[in-house]
């Protein structure tokens, strides 16, 4: 914690040493939060949309206690492209696989022939895949955003 | 400009103002939504997708093209913000005009 602490007051960014040291610790939890409202949206409240903003917002928050540079170190601008596109692509990919494998756009049942499951297991596997590429999309494109409109385009230190 | 803009939005709201005249009353229990599809889907969706939380089973399989656009239609809105905003950096002219 005191290693923590003296680590982060050498860094000459940022406001306040508690913010950012209460950030630098909340962030990994967050991310794991996030991750769990995303699986656990067949037994709870949650889904690919909340769980992809909680996802995101934990690199925005790094962005608003550092600055926009710390936040696109550990998360980079081409790696959060590549997500962005997988996300969506993951949703229409899982769907047109259903068509192609003889069944209609988004009738999950009919990925049976692909790997069999069972048909009705299939419909929860794929509301589970289709989340997942919500969440991955929802999230990159919250970071984008936030990059983009708090540093006008320029991508620097921003706000 | 500014008129047209202003006249076109108060045409497009006028007609959807006049469009929610058609709506059902709110709660009416003899309206389509509360009909048979809610029921069916209470009944049903456990059994037929094996998902206990009917929100997500709705959401992911019913109205599965719904949940697509919405997909699509954020993508979009961080795509056009990444092509009008985001500058690169090497790319940006340098002359002092």
């Amino acid at each position: 914690m005191k290693l923590l602490q003296e680590r982060i007051q050498k860094q000459k960014i940022g406001e306040s040493l508690i913010i950012k040291t209460a950030v630098r610790m909340l962030v990994p939890f967050v991310q794991l939060f996030g991750l769990y409202v995303i699986v656990h949206g067949h037994y709870s409240p949650g889904g690919g949309f909340q769980g992809g903003v909680i996802l995101g917002s934990s690199f925005v928050m790094l962005g608003l206690a550092f600055d926009q540079s710390t936040s696109m170190r550990l998360m980079s601008e081409r790696v959060n492209t590549i997500l962005g596109n997988a996300g969506a692509l993951i949703f229409v990919g899982v769907a047109a696989l259903c068509a192609i494998f003889g069944g209609l756009f988004l009738d999950y049942s009919a990925l049976d022939a692909l790997i069999p499951l069972g048909p009705i297991e299939w419909r929860s596997f794929g509301i589970f895949l289709v989340e997942v590429g919500v969440g991955l999309a929802v999230m990159s494109i919250m970071v984008s955003l936030f990059w983009d409109l708090g540093s006008a385009g320029k991508m620097d230190e921003g706000l | 400009m500014k008129t047209l803009a202003l006249l076109a939005t108060l045409v497009t709201g006028s007609l959807l103002l006049y469009g929610t005249m058609d709506f059902p009353a709110w709660g009416d229990p003899a309206s389509p939504a509360s009909g048979r599809l809610s029921s069916y889907y209470i009944e049903n969706a456990v059994d037929e997708t094996h998902v206990p939380n009917l929100v997500t089973a709705v959401l992911g399989d019913y109205r599965g093209y719904d949940t697509m656009f919405e997909t699509v239609v954020i993508y979009c809105a961080g795509m056009v913000v990444v092509s009008v905003l985001r500058r690169n950096k090497k790319e940006r002219p340098e002359n002092p005009s």
